[in-house]
Order: C-alpha cells, then sequence, then structure tokens
C-alpha cells in the first residue's frame, strides 16, 4: 500500500469521532459563550442575536455583560456555588471516611472472595441513579424503614424528618458516589508491596504506626482518584438535591435547572454555565493535564 | 497483601454493603405492596405490575428510551473504538489532543452543562440550517457524544494491553492490515466491546438531565417521565416499575459477565493448549 492511501485510510478512521466529537461536544460551549453575551427576548429561541446587519449593511457585534454582572450582584449564584462546593466537599470526606476502611477490607480479603466483592460493589452502579436515589425515601423517610425500626426499638418517639434536609443529600450522595471511591482505593491498597509493611514491624513499628508512615502514604494516588470521582460530579448533582434536599439546600446544578425551565432565561442560564465551567472544570482539568504528563515523565 | 483480617474493616465493609443494597431491596419489597401508600405495608399485591401494563405514558417512554439507548450506544461503539484505535496506533496526528481532551472531558463535565450546552447547539443549528428538531434526534446524538467517551476509555486500555505483534506476524503471513486486525485484534478486543456497549446502554437508559434538556416537548425518556412521576408524589407503580428496570439490567449484567467470563476462560484454556 502506498505511503499516501495509508494516510488515506488513517484519517478514515480519525475524522469520524474527532468531527462527531468537536461538532456536538466542543462547538456546544462556543454556542453557550455566544449566548451568555446575549440578551433574554421574547421569541423563539428566547435570546437576542449577538451579531446583526445594520440598514447600513454592516455587521455589528453586540456583546452584553448584563449576565455577568447580574451573576455577581445576585448573591443566589454565588451562595449556590459555594454551598455546591461545601456540600461536595463533605460528601467526598464521609465517603474517604467509609470507603477506605471497606477497600482496605476487600484487598486483604482471600483472591476468591475479592471478586465477589468487588462484583458486589460495581453492582449497584449498573441499576439506575435516578431510582436509587429514589429508593432512599423508603429508607429515610418519615415512615420509613429506619423510623420505623427506632420507634419500634423505642430509641425515638417521634419520627425523625431527614428527607428534604441537608441531612438526605449527604446520604444520598455518599450512598450514590461510594462505589466510586472504593473501586480506586482498591486498586492502590491491593498493589501496595507487604514486604514493606512486614519490614516497618520488623523495625518495630506498632501496626497503627506501619498503616500511618507505610500504608497512608503510599495509598495516595488512589485517595486522590477517589476523591476527584466523588467530588466532581457531587459538584454539579442536580437530581440528588432536588429529590432529597429541601428548597434551602441549593446546589447550583439547581439553580441552573431552575433557571431554565422556570425562568426560561437562556442568557443567565448560559452564563451560569460558562462560569461554572471556568471556576470548577477548568482548574479540574489542568490539575488531569499536569497529573498525566507527571504519570508520562 | 497478605491475607489479614480486622474485625474493624471487615465491619464497615459489611455497613457499606448493606448500606448500599437496602434501599434497593425496600424499593423490589414495597413494589409488591398492596397500599398505595410509600413505606406502609397492606399486604402482598401485584397490582401495580398490571397497572404498569396499561400506562400508555409509561410504555412509551420506555419504548423511546430503548429506541435511543440500543441506536445510541451501537454508533458510540462505532466511534469511541475508531477514536480509541486512532489513540492507541498513532503517537502523534493533528488534533490528538483535541480528541484526547474530548473523550475525557465528559467524564468530568457535569451533566447539566453538557446539556444545556447541546441545546443551545441544536436550537442554533435549527435556525442556521433547519436541522435537527427536538425528539429522538437530539437526545441520540447528545448520548452518542457521552457514551463515545466511555467506549473510548474502556476499549484504549484493553487495546493498549493487547500484544501488538500478533497483528505483526499476521501481516508478515500476508494479511493486510484491516484483516491483521480483524482476525487478530477484534476477537481480543470484543470483551471490552461488549462491556462498553452494555455500559453505554446502561448509561443511555439512565440519563435523566441531559435528555430533559435536549428532548424538547415532544418526546419523554422513560428516567424524565419517572422524574416527574416522583417529583409530583406517591406513584406506586414507579416501585414495581424500578423493579422491572433492576431485574432486566441485572439479568443482563450478570448473564453478560458470566458469558464474558466463560468465553475468556475458554481462550485462556485453547493458549494453554497451543503453548504446551
Amino acid at each position: 500500500m502506498s505511503r499516501a492511501s495509508r494516510q488515506g485510510a488513517r484519517w478514515l478512521l480519525i475524522l469520524p469521532p474527532l468531527a462527531f466529537l468537536t461538532i456536538f461536544f466542543l462547538v456546544p460551549f462556543a454556542f453557550a459563550l455566544k449566548i451568555s453575551f446575549a440578551e433574554t427576548a421574547a421569541r423563539v429561541p428566547p435570546f437576542t442575536d449577538i451579531l446583526t446587519r445594520t440598514p447600513e449593511h454592516h455587521l455589528q457585534l453586540t456583546l452584553s455583560l448584563a449576565n455577568y454582572k447580574f451573576l455577581l450582584t445576585d448573591e443566589i449564584y454565588g451562595l449556590a456555588y459555594l454551598y455546591s462546593l461545601k456540600t461536595a466537599l463533605f460528601s467526598t470526606l464521609i465517603c474517604l471516611a467509609l470507603g477506605f476502611p471497606m477497600a482496605y477490607a476487600i484487598a486483604r480479603a482471600a483472591r476468591s472472595v475479592q471478586g465477589i466483592l468487588l462484583i458486589i460493589i460495581i453492582l449497584p452502579f449498573w441499576t439506575s441513579f435516578l431510582l436509587r436515589v429514589y429508593a432512599l425515601e423508603s429508607i429515610i423517610g418519615d415512615t420509613g424503614l429506619l423510623n420505623t425500626a427506632l420507634l419500634k426499638l423505642g430509641l425515638i418517639h417521634q419520627p425523625l424528618h431527614i428527607m428534604r434536609t441537608s441531612l438526605a443529600m449527604y446520604i444520598g450522595i455518599v450512598y450514590s458516589y461510594l462505589p466510586f471511591m472504593v473501586l480506586p482505593l482498591f486498586a492502590t491498597l491491593e498493589k501496595l508491596d507487604p514486604t514493606l509493611l512486614e519490614a516497618a514491624a520488623d523495625l518495630g513499628s506498632p501496626p497503627w504506626r506501619v498503616f500511618l508512615d507505610v500504608t497512608v502514604p503510599l495509598s495516595i494516588p488512589g485517595v486522590i482518584a477517589g476523591s476527584m470521582l466523588v467530588f466532581i460530579p457531587a459538584v454539579g448533582e442536580f437530581v440528588i438535591p432536588s429529590l432529597l434536599g429541601g428548597p434551602n439546600n441549593l446546589m447550583i446544578g439547581r439553580v441552573l435547572w431552575d433557571e431554565f425551565f422556570s425562568n426560561h432565561d437562556w442568557p443567565v442560564a448560559s452564563a451560569v454555565a460558562i462560569a461554572f465551567l471556568v471556576l470548577l472544570v477548568g482548574p479540574i482539568a489542568i490539575y488531569q493535564y499536569y497529573n498525566v504528563r507527571q504519570l508520562e515523565a | 497483601m497478605q491475607e489479614h483480617r480486622s474485625p474493624l474493616t471487615l465491619s464497615v465493609l459489611c455497613i457499606g454493603i448493606a448500606l448500599l443494597y437496602l434501599p434497593i431491596l425496600a424499593l423490589i419489597v414495597y413494589s409488591f405492596n398492596a397500599s398505595p401508600l410509600l413505606n406502609v405495608w397492606g399486604g402482598f399485591s401485584t397490582t401495580w405490575y398490571a397497572a404498569l401494563l396499561h400506562n400508555r405514558q409509561l410504555l412509551r417512554a420506555a419504548l423511546l428510551s430503548l429506541e435511543v439507548a440500543v441506536t445510541a450506544s451501537t454508533v458510540a461503539l462505532v466511534l469511541g473504538t475508531l477514536a480509541a484505535i486512532s489513540l492507541v496506533r498513532w503517537a502523534r496526528f493533528p488534533g490528538r489532543l483535541l480528541l484526547t481532551g474530548m473523550v475525557n472531558a465528559p467524564l468530568v463535565m457535569p451533566e447539566i452543562i453538557t446539556g444545556i450546552t447541546q441545546l443551545l447547539l441544536f436550537v442554533s443549528m435549527l435556525q442556521l440550517i433547519g436541522w435537527p428538531h427536538r425528539g429522538f434526534v437530539t437526545i441520540v446524538l447528545s448520548h452518542v457524544a457521552f457514551c463515545a467517551a466511555y467506549v473510548t476509555i474502556t476499549v484504549q486500555s484493553r487495546l493498549q494491553a493487547a500484544d501488538r505483534s500478533l497483528e505483526e506476524a499476521a501481516m508478515d503471513l500476508g494479511a493486510t492490515p484491516a484483516q491483521a486486525f480483524i482476525d487478530v485484534t477484534l476477537p481480543i478486543i470484543a470483551p471490552a466491546l461488549l462491556s462498553s456497549w452494555l455500559l453505554s446502554l446502561t448509561l443511555s437508559l439512565d440519563d435523566l438531565v441531559i435528555s430533559s434538556f435536549v428532548a424538547g416537548p415532544g418526546a419523554s425518556t422513560l428516567p424524565m417521565v419517572i422524574y416527574s412521576k416522583i417529583k409530583l408524589g406517591v406513584s406506586p407503580d414507579v416501585n414495581a416499575l424500578a423493579t422491572v428496570i433492576i431485574a432486566v439490567v441485572g439479568a443482563c449484567v450478570i448473564g453478560g459477565g458470566y458469558l464474558m467470563r466463560r468465553a475468556e476462560q475458554r481462550k485462556l484454556a485453547e493458549m494453554r493448549l497451543v503453548t504446551e
């Protein structure tokens, strides 16, 4: 085969995914950026054109910064953003506290049991996320299993109101994202060289010091990977705050949804999306880029 | 790591697993509840399953979701595999960094942002070129975009692990690169293709946020209908529906996993025969 036709064949493979993802994943952000500079208008679609033709047939570019100014002045956006960060951070820490011992126990289990335990951890991920979040109500609802059990045991006299509070939201996030924490932690803990632990023990370290001085530092990559996998989707979460959170638990995903479906303010929603992207996804992308480069080096 | 069990970590493991499964089990049990009140047991009944069969809105949404999922995950399988081959086989080509970025970005992108931006694209495209109208097509296009990313990553790792020299041997024996790929590498990555297709299928069937944005007023996928039913209040038929979905998905995943494992074991046995 000639070199030129080989090159051609190569592009036959590369071009379809490259073109598809560029058009349907990358270009949309350009449109969002464009519309974030537009103004709302009572028409379909509900925003003004930023590029218009003047009567003298000149192209005129009208960029409105009003949407971004609105984000800065109306404090609901800033508060929702901070609240989302806080909720995601605490959920990540709870997942870590719960996931670490779980991953540790799986890594130390016998080989034959390990596979089964991993399948048990992964299996819920295959069932519908929406339905799993919905299913929580049968546990933590006012007449749910938890309250029924506590009442029957005589530990409480009145049902606990957990639904539509921030506690319900934390339970929802931890419940949904725990497997994402356990799996990367298991992957690093499993690779841990047991001779290092033995060496530390032989040199006189008590078990808790071996754990703190050897196991924990060596599991940092898994901790970081797991934390990212929990933190990132948790920040932008919509379903959990919407179904389990109360009216005060304003996470940014919910604000964005309401801006779009209740207020029909597409330009402001675009500005929120762009700001969120720059403030959250930007730093993570840069971090990952350097992380990958470091791993390759 | 050596075998060593501490009661503390073991009990956390058991509690964690119980936490993961308890809500699903409760949901399944309550789907057989005669009482329409959630959480109040009124005796065993299959009323809600019968009600499901007569709920045209749910059935229509389920059909749409299935059509979307099968179409989107099949297209995503093709595009994602092409992307994976490109990224593994060629160390440099124009647009490589862009492609790498675009297959990794959906994993860290909040769905709500993807949904909004894609809706804005579809609306602007409709204005400019008169296509696509919101509905089946737009849902499929948006699902392909995020499913392709998962396919690429799964297939990519499998391809990287595959032994390139086998393909080279085939080519030395006279096979064309395409033949060598189809006869040698394709069977090796087949399990990854199947599992990424299944993963795409479940991701697509499960998607609420992106679909809600791009679907438009006429089309409702199953998660969209379920979400609005949950939001409206108690709807015991959702429990029955959830049980059916969990049973179907569970059977597919366990069955698929079993078949894949058996195929792999057979291949291992064959390889041992060849080398001995």
